[in-house]
């Protein structure tokens, strides 16, 4: 890497593109994992959802486990890989690294929480829609709380989690999709909170990668 | 002072004072604690357990209303789920039918056929049936359950289960309830198989749905025994009308009459169902299960540098669990009876309870000092942490009560749950775990007391204060000349992971507990569930043993005791004959028609065996009585299910069953037979030599049951078998993956790959103690250092100059300033600078002599050795020291060993003073230089062989006999070898003129294991003589020269290696095996000779024999370097790696990355410390593990020169070349380790 910097003859420019290709596969990797974890965790979490509406499974449950569009879950996955690549960059941009509790026991906790947060919205019956959402939204602030507390991370949640609510009305809107509960308020009462702890958690998750591939490059930029 | 910070210090306090009581009194504060969890958990045993099998209550028919919604006060031991109506009422209509009697006419299909028949006739009745009184007509269409669609899953099975009505189930339902369907079905048997699931099932099939028995007790089958067949109408109702039931069951008892049934028909059964997890709802209970483990193995790995890792880890979780545990039981004593899922809020829980603060208290505590003692650094650890602790907890009490105000019952209670375990979390904490960890660390302790303890002893008592401030975090990347010395505790004894894990299931018989827990466990769920009737059969023992059991019975035939143990028996009256277990015996067989009908075989011993009855007996026993109960448990959750109808946590009622007996003629059976029938099941073929010779028509029947019967039980063994065959090779697998590495016989790669310099620092910036020492910089040379020799008391060093420079290397003590060589006998000696021989500062402090047997040199000695690193005394310029500088370089012309009387011809202002003794560059560079005693071998480019003494620094002879210049030297006793750069070997003797008596042998006794070499004094006449020279000694210039033992081992570019006797010099043995030139050559003492060369491979021959012990690739490109201990050879590479061998097998142990550019410098310290040089340091490893000790860091930069020279001096100090200068490295606390 320092050489790299100075470096105008041949094999500087060539350890140079090394580099920038390594950089680039590591993006790609990272981008992918980042894209299964938020399929996974939108299969999972619809079927949290699902649940709630059905009292009993058909037999066939893969069946159910796919019943909304096919298209959802990789939506989620590529908006948390977008996610997740970019608030590490953000914190690059703004120069101010992320420092907090970066662990991955950390990041599983807050995983844990953000699943708990579904499964309670979920499961818990609440009195409105309102209650719902105060609590939903205390709930994800508290996960930001706890796990981010940098006021990039709260930015970009809220932003993320107003377009996407938005998007989703849209499509709603124009039929493309529909919600699975008839009860159309309660949705939107969830969205946004569900939204905005979901950018906080893949934020998390994707600062903790990058953070892994930083001790790597500078291990190589050690051993140059 | 503020509020907050004397807040802050009071806790501090109170918890260094908890600390010290907790490390005080571990045994009876862990007792305290077990017994506080136990009290706690205590109410949790009067909770139902969980499970999913489904729960029973009895209520008597007569009196029956349905339960209100609202509970009732205490109604004694009704339930709480026994409240609102039912899901459903469950009347069954019990069929027993028989053709009686029987006849030798009739063929087996016989037996079902036309029972099956009556089937239709009596739905008709029932559907028909109206009961009439003065509130109503009420007829079944307006009390059934009604359904509509089947599930759209289940378009198969839309033929035979009712859709939009009645949910009305039958055998009938095989032929949609139509008679014509039935009598012109050829073969009964295929229908109903056709809607057999194929494969493994676990819930109810549709085949027990219609017949509502268990399959092999409707008797529908063509070897049945008993010809009893016995099936069941299922009538589903919606609404409960005793008068209509009781009208429908009079109906049908006067149409069929049972005459021996004495059912009880005053009580029903009310099943609760338990919550159903489905594969829906298990998906994400795994997941946030799978999240947990991932949370609780991320967090656990931090737990480091404790005794054992693992202890503290389930140390840890224990605590949570119990915790949690112990919250629960407090809810529950307090009158919260928990309402949620406990499976589902559990790993919400303890994440939100978290094992953070454990793992801080672990981390706290470690990094306290080491040399404190243990309750000491309890206390501390704990002082420290208090604040984060408590302040950590009363920011998650305050953001739970923020839960608690949502009002929404379920987070209320989750929160309620969560703030309880806090609190009992943090009491665990205090006390169980700090305990726990506090044993730990003292064991740890003891691991090294015995080393540490007078080390100790001097040690003032720690700090009292119980305000030690936070130590503040060492820099995380030592300063240059700092090694860093890890923990003592850290190089304990690590054997590998895998072998940890064998040792520890080995030592804990784990394998064994977990097998007998399992069974325990299994036992006991098979138990709970029941789902084999263990606990119909348990109750028809004791009511079988017991003449009061008989009550439970009713009016039973007294001889149906014994049959109803067996309830496939129940109907078989030989069973009553017989208080053993019917169907497990042959029952003698009279002479029956139906033999000859089956053509069956029957030699000569018919009379063991019984014949089915002439007459079907149809009987009635207590088993019938609740004949659902040996269905699946599952059995009434499918059925409702299929129609979109969930059970789970609702109970249905089950009402006595209706039991109708049907004999139906022989002459009916015939009427109603398909043409088929007769010729349908040919009679089964056996094969008679198969089988046992006393098979008898029962015999055959039963085999040919067995037959029938058996395929599908046989395909679910298979596959059973099959499935656990995958997971036992599965299992093997990772076995095989966790006990053998992947790289096979580089089991050490994985902490081999550590990095130098990579401290064990963890991301709380903690990193172990440390304990400096300081390298000792020797400088003096003005260019790079070329040769380096030790003898173990001198030091010779000469660098690309020529100059040669000397250094006392015994001293231990390196705070002393200088390592004065022979300095010591001369008090105050002067400092020259080489260049203009003029003295810049004089030393005034004298030194005490070293070598008090040494004759008095002082006259004659004007040099001075003087080195001091400038960290020690700055005032010297850095480049004084033993000179054999060009300053005499005329003495030298003339061949003349310097001379008192020619050095007081020097200006110098000491008294005592002389020339230093110089060479001259202009004679050639020396290349090769070996040191013993007194005398500094030097061979240099010329070709030039010089003695030179090392005290006084005068040249003491020199032979230029050969031309060819010298690559390597060996100064073995008086012999030295030369090897030159034409491939030949010269062979010198060094004869001292004088009396052998007057030898003088050097060095401390037993310090050394090296022969002590002989001390020559300046007054003898040394002369230096070529005794022979092998001309020809290799074909390409030789490389390395080697001698110990009184061998001589030369390696070359012509890829041999030649061993020749010293005395004689005698080849001995010429060495091929080496494909590439020889590059390193390791022998000693022990006669071990080890070579590696440009190929790569390193050789391990016998000295003895000259033959190949061993031969091995180890590296890729050229062995740069060898050593052996007595266990284990050590070679680096050009690849930058250092690999352990083990010398007598030749496996590689593992190996090192270094990093590139390496030195190639090897040494070995003792027999467990390696020590390689590197880029500007110099690196310690542990010869076992491989792991990475420490590292010491030559100079202000790390991106200094590699070290290329590195000589192990026998007191463990090493000395090292590092550029233009040397430096020497003291290992003391190593060495203390080590002795």
């Amino acid at each position: 890497m320092s050489r790299s910097g100075s470096g105008q003859t041949d094999p500087s420019r060539g350890t140079y593109i090394a580099v920038i290709t390594n950089r680039s596969t590591t993006l790609v990797i990272r981008g992918f994992m980042l894209f299964s974890i938020g399929v996974f965790l939108a299969l999972v979490l619809n079927l949290l959802q699902v649940q709630r509406n059905v009292t009993l499974f058909p037999p066939d449950v893969i069946s159910s486990i796919f019943s909304s569009a096919w298209w959802v879950p990789p939506c989620c996955g590529t908006a948390s890989a977008i996610i997740g690549l970019l608030y590490p960059c953000i914190d690059c941009r703004l120069g101010e690294p992320h420092k907090f509790k970066r662990e991955w026991s950390s990041v599983m906790r807050c995983v844990a929480v953000f699943v708990g947060i579904n499964h309670a919205s979920a499961k818990v019956d609440f009195a409105n829609n309102v209650q719902l959402s105060l609590t939903l939204a205390a709930l994800s602030i508290g996960l930001w709380w706890t796990f981010d507390r940098s006021r990039s991370g709260f930015g970009l949640g809220v932003v993320i989690a107003l377009l996407a609510t938005l998007s989703t009305q849209l499509l709603v809107y124009n039929g493309v999709f529909q919600y699975t509960s008839p009860d159309f308020l309660y949705i939107r009462s969830w969205l946004p909170c569900i939204f905005f702890a979901g950018v906080i958690t893949m934020g998390n998750i994707g600062r903790q990668l990058a953070l892994y591939e930083c001790k790597l490059m500078s291990e190589k930029a050690h051993q140059d | 002072m503020t509020v907050r910070e004397r807040l802050r210090e009071k806790i501090s306090a109170a918890f260094y004072r908890h600390g010290l009581l907790c490390a005080s009194y571990p045994v009876p504060i862990i007792l305290f604690t077990s017994a506080s969890i136990l009290a706690c958990c205590y109410p949790l045993l009067r909770l139902p357990l969980p499970g999913t099998g489904p729960v029973e209550f009895t209520t008597r028919v007569r009196d029956y209303t349905v339960p209100s919604h609202e509970p009732q006060g205490d109604l004694g031991e009704r339930p709480d789920w026994y409240r609102g109506p039912p899901v459903a009422y469950i009347q069954q209509v019990l069929v027993k039918a028989a053709v009686s009697p029987w006849d030798s006419t009739l063929v087996p299909v016989d037996v079902f056929r036309s029972p099956l028949g009556r089937v239709f006739s009596l739905l008709e009745e029932i559907r028909n049936h109206v009961h009439n009184d003065g509130s109503g007509v009420r007829s079944l269409e307006a009390l059934c359950l009604q359904v509509t669609d089947l599930l759209p899953g289940l378009r198969r099975m839309q033929t035979v289960l009712p859709e939009h009505g009645c949910l009305l189930v039958s055998p009938g339902n095989y032929w949609q309830n139509q008679r014509e369907l039935f009598d012109s079905d050829p073969d009964l048997l295929k229908t109903v198989h056709q809607h057999e699931p194929k494969g493994l099932h676990t819930s109810a099939t549709l085949r027990d749905l219609l017949f509502g028995v268990p399959v092999k007790h409707t008797g529908v089958s063509l070897y049945s025994r008993k010809r009893v067949v016995t099936y069941t109408i299922t009538m589903v109702l919606g609404s409960y009308d005793a008068r209509f039931l009781s009208s429908l069951r009079a109906r049908l008892r006067q149409l069929h009459p049972s005459v021996n049934c004495s059912l009880r028909e005053d009580h029903m059964v009310h099943v609760h169902f338990k919550e159903e997890i489905g594969m829906a709802e298990l998906i994400p209970l795994v997941t946030t299960y799978i999240i947990l483990f991932a949370y609780i193995y991320f967090s656990t790995r931090k737990i480091d540098m404790v005794k054992s890792k693992w202890g503290l880890a389930l140390a840890a979780v224990v605590t949570v669990l119990s915790s949690l545990l112990m919250s629960v039981g407090l809810c529950t004593l307090f009158g919260l009876t928990p309402t949620l899922n406990g499976g589902e809020i559990f790993p919400y829980l303890v994440v939100v309870i978290g094992l953070e603060n454990v793992l801080v208290l672990t981390k706290s505590v470690v990094s306290t000092p080491v040399d404190l003692e243990v309750k000491l650094r309890i206390a501390q650890g704990l002082s420290n942490e208090s604040w984060s602790i408590m302040k950590n907890m009363a920011t998650e009490l305050c953001i739970i009560l923020i839960g608690y105000f949502t009002l929404v019952p379920a987070i209320q209670e989750f929160c309620l749950f969560a703030v309880v375990g806090l609190v009992s979390d943090f009491f665990l904490q205090m006390f169980f775990f700090t305990t726990v960890l506090s044993i730990d660390i003292r064991r740890m302790e003891l691991a090294d007391l015995n080393r540490r303890l007078p080390a100790e002893a001097g040690m003032p008592p720690p700090k009292p204060g119980p305000l030690r401030p936070r130590e503040a975090p060492p820099p995380p990347r030592p300063s240059p000349y700092t090694i860093t010395l890890q923990t003592p505790a850290f190089r304990n004894l690590r054997l590998p992971k895998r072998l940890r894990v064998v040792y520890f299931l080995a030592r804990t018989r784990l394998a064994q507990r977990f097998i007998m827990v399992g069974t325990v466990i299994w036992i006991g769920i098979l138990a709970y569930t029941d789902p084999a009737g263990l606990r119909t059969y348990l109750a028809a023992q004791v009511s079988e043993q017991s003449p009061l059991g008989e009550g439970g019975a009713g009016g039973l035939p007294p001889h149906l005791g014994g049959a109803s143990v067996f309830p496939g028996a129940g109907g078989d009256p030989a069973s009553t004959l017989s208080v053993l277990p019917a169907p497990a015996e042959p029952t003698p067989l009279p002479e029956n028609q139906s033999q000859g009908h089956h053509g069956a075989p029957r030699e000569g011993v018919p009379h063991q065996a019984q014949a089915p009855p002439l007459v079907p007996q149809i009987s009635w026993g207590a088993e019938d009585e609740e004949g659902w109960r040996r269905l699946s448990f599952r059995h009434w959750p499918s059925l409702f299910s299929y129609y979109n109808i969930t059970l789970a946590k609702r109970y249905i009622s089950i009402l006595p069953v209706i039991p109708v007996t049907l004999h139906l003629s022989p002459r009916e059976a015939i009427e109603t037979r398909h043409p088929q029938d007769t010729r349908h099941p040919p009679p089964p073929s056996l094969k008679t030599n198969d089988l046992p010779a006393d098979l008898t028509f029962i015999g055959t029947y039963g085999e040919g049951s067995k037959q029938v019967i058996n395929p599908p039980s046989l395909s679910r063994v298979a596959a059973l078998g099959l499935a656990a065959g995958v997971l036992l090779v599965l299992l093997l697998f990772c076995l095989y993956r966790v006990l053998c590495p992947r790289n096979y016989g580089q089991n050490g790669v994985a902490h081999g790959r550590r990095r130098r310099g990579d401290l064990p620092c963890d991301d709380y910036g903690y990193s172990p103690p440390i304990s400096e020492i300081s390298p000792l910089l020797l400088r003096g040379h003005s260019m790079d250092i070329e040769c380096l020799a030790s003898d173990g008391m001198l030091l010779a060093s000469c660098c690309l100059a020529g100059q040669i420079r000397v250094w006392d290397a015994q001293t231990g003590d390196y705070t002393h300033t200088c390592h004065n060589l022979g300095g010591g006998t001369e008090p105050g000696g002067g400092v020259f600078d080489e260049d203009e021989g003029y003295p810049l500062r004089r030393r005034t402090t004298p030194r005490p002599a070293l070598f008090e047997d040494q004759p008095d040199l002082t006259p004659l000695i004007d040099t001075n050795f003087d080195s001091q690193p400038p960290s020690h005394l700055l005032l010297t310029p850095p480049r004084d020291g033993f000179d054999f500088g060009g300053l005499v370089e005329r003495a030298y012309l003339e061949h003349e060993p310097p001379s008192p009387g020619l050095t007081a011809s020097y200006p110098s202002p000491s008294p005592p003073s002389g020339p230093p003794p110089q060479r001259r560059r202009s004679l050639g560079a020396v290349w090769a230089m070996e040191l013993r005693g007194n005398l500094i071998a030097a061979g240099r480019s010329s070709g030039k062989l010089e003695l030179w003494d090392a005290v006084e620094g005068s040249l003491r002879c020199s032979n230029e006999d050969g031309v060819s210049g010298i690559t390597a030297l060996a100064f073995l006793n008086n012999r030295i070898v030369a090897a030159r750069l034409d491939g030949s070997l010269d062979f010198f003797t060094v004869d001292i003129n004088k009396p052998l008596g007057l030898l003088q042998y050097r060095g401390p006794p037993g310090r050394s294991n090296i022969p002590p070499s002989p001390c020559y004094s300046s007054e003898d006449v040394i002369s230096c003589q070529l005794t022979r020279s092998v001309q020809c000694a290799h074909q390409k210039p030789i490389t390395v020269l080697r001698a110990a033992a009184g061998r001589v081992v030369t390696g070359s570019q012509d890829h041999t290696v030649r061993v020749y006797r010293l005395e004689d010099s005698c080849c001995l043995f010429t060495l091929q095996g080496h494909s590439g030139g020889i590059t390193a050559i390791y022998i000693d003492q022990t006669m071990v000779l080890a070579s590696g060369g440009q190929d790569g491979a390193i050789c391990l021959w016998d000295v003895l024999t000259g033959s190949r012990v061993s031969h091995v690739y180890g590296h890729r490109g050229d062995v740069t370097s060898l050593v052996c201990t007595t266990s284990c050879v050590i070679s680096s590479g050009l690849d930058d790696l250092i690999s352990i061998w083990d010398r007598s097998t030749g496996i590689k142990l593992y190996s090192i990355q270094q990093e590139v550019g390496c030195g190639a410098s090897l040494g070995v310290i003792s027999e467990s410390l390696l020590v390689t040089g590197g880029q500007g340091c110099v690196s310690f490893w542990d010869l076992n593990f491989g792991d990475l000790l420490q590292t010491v860091y030559l100079g202000q930069s790390s991106d200094g020169q590699g070290v290329r020279q590195l000589v192990v001096l026998n007191n463990a100090a090493i000395v090292c070349d590092f550029g233009s200068e040397l430096s020497l490295v003291y290992v003391p606390s190593v060495l203390e380790k080590l002795d």
